[in-house]
């Protein structure tokens, strides 16, 4: 019998609800791999007991016929997420010690479905970066390898170890965020899926921010299937948060059994980028004749402004950032470190508590909103963002129901290969996923093969916006056409 | 534009993030790798384009005027550095 | 505003008189149960930090969701400020650090304010008015406080106040003096107070000015300004204007220049002196606040917030005067307070405006200013005084018995009315019993009966008697009508 933790949570749930196993022992099954797999680095803090706790609990209601959607369902929580209690850290010096006093609603939405939290993962200081190698608690370890390599790989990032330990099945699902490709990036990266909802369909309350126009959250899970079962309890209108959709949650679950028949794919042509590799082109090409082949409509189109998402999210974001960020200054809670006066105070904290990268984006968002530079950068790069959105807009009035791409330019790299020099390198990383974040559109990340070094590679499905129930049933398609992924044996136990 | 040795400074200042000497120049040497990064958005014709204020166009929720909140200065201090009698302490400020 | 130079308002210089001009920002606390972002009390005081939700700790992952009452405050503000109320505004983020505001950025409106402009009309104790443009209202957050007193080397801060809705009324820099300046305030706080929108309670901190000052030549452009942080006492604006304006002109007299800054006015020293550690370059980097979607509302939301308005001071004052014929001066001192508007219409209700008003202003205000006390704590209701109102027009008392039944309700309280009968306060206008006196008073003193067929202001001094003779209870009209008649005076 395969161990419990290697299931899909599809499989789990429904093991459960036949009494096969208990919560129980999941849990216990995913603590244990949880331990062996420390090398990886993927959890930030374990809360077996609370784990357990929750477990038993799961299996009283399952026992009193109570379950709920996600009963006694082991996940991990992006250490993003505010959690009663629990330390959350955003992965950064600067809230060493913090404990919040409040619940974040999307992880309060999972546990008012039953499901059972085995810990905080690691993930890119505040969420900034796209290999996991700018938290301040240290590299995640990707769960794959190159063949007949030990290189370690980067398992993408920010929601780093949210893909790490599901790939590495140290939970049954995750939850993360993406702000400018977070979960799709690792999702491919580490042949799970995951999918960034419209913006709007998660509330943002009590998750840490990072650029709050283009923040949301979302599960990085296994299958498919998986992906909706967890984006159903995650999503959910929310008073606490302005930006926050008042609209009903869809049966996503119910959705990924619609097929694509009838369906009118759009192939946009400024995302074949120069220098694109034979592989991915090729990837991409069979994404498309899958879906093709289960009665879609492919047809050619075209994103104008696709190359103006990248610069202008190098403005947007930063200034987002710099200013949600100023509450960081030692005063209230996380890192101090003294200083001749308050003004000495803050600027040694800051610089002790956050870290290159972090500060980084924070003096390039100062500098664009600062006098004199805001219209010129500011202003300019959110005009280019409406046209962004009206790219995408035409497209779908032109009778466009999903648009297919690559989800990265290529398979995981090695630690310490990229962006030590040049920032811009790493930031090519999230090429074709950010203008999904400028436009506010949900993208789901589906793993569609290996390339040559035997790594997993993702293609990317753009929807319109609160329209994720297409999003999941063309990716079924590509992930039952494709075939799912065979994740690496668990070499690091 | 490109930012020199002040402006990194300056930027530093405003941000409240105190710069050592020798982080200055590789600071400067990245902050105008992504500002040449940048660059090309001054080729775009954003004339009459408004910018963006919502991704999502809706309507903006507002709350009741009721007290919902509050009476929790325990929590409200707990994780601060220093504190005295649910007060956040910070080092004398001079007005 | 190109008004011409009024010279009374002019400072003698050393060398030529100079104009000051003056503009104000008020920041006015909204009147609101909870704060503008977060569901904590406004409640002025509080345990520390007592009065803070999550949000306005700035705890990581709070996000503001906005007070629909405190947006429908400023649009009846806009309206009391006969301006142009914007049906889509816009929250932006000032940023800078500072220890009492914890999200190191206040939430305001910088590019796109709720309103828009209007004007105050105000009137000045000569009896002159002016019209000061308001140039725009916007919504913002107040910050905490930070105590510096309690320990040598620390500050203590609570946020009790962090959050609270402040609308920020931006004034042109139409005033010409401090005594303008001190009548734009207090008018401004009644038409707040009026709409209900703001306290106005200047000690409490509900009502601000930071007050910009400069001088020129007249007829010069405008000279530089300083701006003279949080005053907080109309008499504090009149002497930190008349302390600052003297000090520039000094300055500028003496051949230096005047520096854009902000400055503290000291009133135990009489002189407002520069705020160093605000003058660091600000850079706030205003950016529209990504957590908040513009705030929208269509005409419809304006109309029936207007329609539920109350009368304001200005429609009061003139339907005062039409409709009671008061002076322009006595409405105005009516209508200062809505109270005492109300207490004035309760007491002219049925009875003559001008008596009335006379009554309220000299008996009533003058009584109650001399006891420190406001028309809310008035010891004689507004019944009362129109039973007193009414003895007197009924002929049942004199006007000068009826102070001395003021006095005792006052003091006593009690029914006028009842009051006066088991008192034997009634005048009498018995003509028998008043013709007796004036009989024994021209008998007694027949020169003085002489004198005044000559000289007929004399007559004064036969009603001092005739009244001192009845105990003050003659009629006074009956005494006048009766001595003119036995002496011969026409
Ligand atoms: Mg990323
Ligand atoms: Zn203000």
């Amino acid at each position: 019998m395969t161990s419990l933790n290697e299931l899909t949570l599809a499989e789990a749930r429904d093991g459960l609800k036949a009494k096969d196993f208990s919560a129980t022992d999941l849990t216990r099954a995913h603590l244990d791999a949880m331990e062996k797999a420390r090398a990886l680095n993927a959890y930030l803090v374990e809360t077996p007991d609370r784990a357990i706790a929750m477990a038993e609990a799961a299996d009283a209601r399952i026992a009193a016929g109570q379950a709920r959607p996600l009963e006694g369902i082991p996940l991990g929580i992006k250490d993003l997420f505010c959690t009663e209690g629990v330390a959350t850290t955003a992965g950064s010096k600067i809230l060493e010690g913090f404990t919040p006093a409040y619940e974040s609603a999307v992880t309060a939405n999972l546990w008012r479905d039953g499901a059972v939290m085995l810990g905080k993962l690691n993930l890119d200081e505040f969420a900034m970066g796209s290999s996991n190698e700018t938290s301040a608690y240290g590299d995640v370890v990707s769960p794959w390898r190159r063949a007949g390599s030990d290189a370690k790989l980067v398992p993408g990032g920010s929601s780093g170890g949210s893909a790490a330990a599901v790939a590495a099945r140290l939970c049954l699902g995750a939850t993360a965020t993406d702000t400018g490709g977070s979960i799709r990036q690792p999702a491919a990266f580490t042949g799970t899926v995951g999918i960034k909802p419209t913006y709007g369909r998660c509330s943002r309350w009590g998750t840490v921010a990072y650029a709050s126009s283009l923040d949301q959250a979302g599960p990085i899970a296994r299958t498919v299937r998986d992906c909706a079962i967890l984006l159903g309890s995650m999503a959910g209108q929310d008073a606490r948060d302005t930006t926050c959709a008042d609209l009903p949650v869809p049966d996503f679950e119910a959705a990924i059994a619609r097929g694509v028949k009838g369906l009118t794919i759009g192939i946009p042509k400024e995302y074949r980028v120069e220098g694109m590799s034979a592989e991915i082109q090729a990837l991409w090409d069979r994404g498309a004749a899958m879906l093709r082949d289960a009665g879609a409509t492919l047809r050619e189109i075209s994103l104008p402004h696709t190359q103006y998402a990248l610069p202008a999210y190098y403005i947007v974001a930063p200034a987002e950032a710099s200013s949600n960020l100023a509450r960081y200054d030692g005063v209230r809670y996380g890192l101090r470190v003294p200083g001749k006066d308050i003004a000495g105070l803050y600027e040694n904290t800051r610089a002790a508590g956050f870290g290159r990268e972090v500060k980084r984006r924070i003096m390039i968002g100062t500098y664009v909103l600062s006098a004199g530079y805001y219209d010129a950068y500011y202003v300019r790069a959110q005009r280019i963002r409406t046209l962004i959105k009206r790219d995408f807009e035409q497209a779908y009035a032109s009778g466009i129901d999903a648009i297919l791409t690559p989800a990265t330019p290529s398979a995981a790299f090695g630690i310490g290969e990229k962006g030590s020099g040049d920032p811009v390198e790493m930031y090519l990383q999230d090429v074709f996923t950010i203008t999904v974040n400028m436009a506010g559109l949900p993208g789901i990340s589906v793993p569609a093969g290996l390339d040559a070094q035997g790594l997993p590679l993702g293609l990317q499905l753009i929807g319109r916006p609160f329209d994720e129930e297409t999003l999941f049933a063309a990716a079924q398609v590509i992930e039952d056409a494709a075939g799912r992924t065979k994740l690496p044996a668990a070499w690091w136990a | 534009m490109s930012v020199d040795a002040t402006t990194v400074r300056r930027i530093a200042h405003l941000a409240r993030i105190a710069v050592s000497e020798d982080e200055v120049a590789p600071l400067q040497g990245e902050l105008n790798a992504i500002l040449a990064f940048v660059e090309q958005l001054g080729a775009v014709d954003v004339m009459g384009v408004e910018p963006m204020t919502s991704v999502t166009p809706m309507a903006m929720k507002k709350r009741e005027d009721v007290v919902t909140d509050g009476a929790k200065a325990d929590a409200i201090v707990a994780n601060a550095p220093e504190t005295e009698d649910h007060y956040f302490l910070v080092p004398k400020v001079v007005e | 505003m190109t008004a011409a130079v009024n010279p009374k308002k002019l400072i003698k210089g050393g060398l030529h008189d100079w104009e000051v001009v003056i503009g104000m920002e008020i920041h006015a606390q909204v009147t609101s149960r909870s704060k503008l972002f977060s569901g904590a009390s406004t409640e002025f005081g509080g345990e520390p930090n007592d009065h803070v939700s999550l949000v306005d700790a700035a705890m990581p992952g709070m996000l503001p969701v906005i007070n629909e009452e405190c947006v429908a405050q400023a649009v009846r503000t806009g309206l009391g400020l006969k301006a142009q109320i914007n049906h889509r505004s816009v929250f932006d983020r000032k940023n800078y650090f500072y220890p009492d505001l914890p999200q190191g950025y206040q939430i305001s409106q910088f590019k796109d304010p709720i309103v828009g402009e209007g004007e105050v009309l105000v009137d000045l104790p000569d009896g002159e008015s002016i019209t000061v443009g308001i140039e725009r209202l916007h919504l913002e957050q107040d910050a905490g406080k930070s105590l510096h007193d309690q320990n040598p080397t620390q500050s203590f801060v609570d946020l009790n106040r962090s959050g609270v809705a402040l609308m920020e009324i931006v004034s042109r820099p139409d005033l010409r003096s401090s005594e303008e300046a001190r009548a734009y305030v207090t008018k401004l706080r009644t038409i707040l107070r009026y709409l209900g929108t703001c306290d106005g309670d200047m000690e409490k901190g509900s009502l601000r000015a930071d007050v910009n000052v400069s001088v020129r030549k007249p007829g010069d452009p405008l000279g530089t300004r300083c701006e003279i942080k949080n005053v907080n006492s109309i008499r504090f604006i009149g002497q930190a204007i008349e302390t600052e304006a003297r000090r520039q002109i000094a300055i500028i007299e003496d051949g230096g220049t005047i520096s854009q800054e902000t400055r503290l006015f000291d009133p135990g020293k009489g002189e407002t002196r520069s705020m160093r550690s605000k003058e660091e370059a600000h850079d706030y980097r205003y950016f529209p606040d990504p957590d908040l979607l513009p705030l929208e509302f269509d005409q419809a939301y304006v109309d029936a917030l207007a329609a539920g308005l109350p009368e304001l001071p200005d429609a009061k004052k003139a339907r005062f005067i039409e409709s009671y014929g008061l002076s322009a001066y006595d409405a105005g001192v009516l209508i200062a307070e809505r109270a005492s508007a109300d207490y004035f219409e309760a007491v002219a209700k049925g009875r003559d405006g001008k008596a009335a008003a006379n009554w309220v202003i000299n008996e009533l205000f003058g009584r109650l200013n001399k006891e420190g006390r406001g028309i809310e704590a008035t010891p004689v209701s507004a019944d009362q005084l129109g039973a007193i109102v009414d003895l007197i027009g009924e002929g049942v008392i004199s006007g000068k018995i009826a102070k001395d039944l003021f006095e005792i309700v006052w003091s006593e309280g009690g029914d006028p009315r009842q009051i006066v009968e088991s008192r034997g306060m009634k005048q009498v206008t018995d003509t028998g019993a008043i013709e007796a006196a004036v009989d024994e008073i021209i008998a007694k003193n027949p020169e003085k009966v002489q004198q005044a067929k000559e000289k007929p202001t004399l007559l004064g001094w036969f009603v001092g008697q005739t009244m001192k003779a009845t105990g003050g209870k003659a009629n006074p009209a009956a005494v006048n009508a009766l001595l003119k008649a036995k002496l011969g005076i026409e």
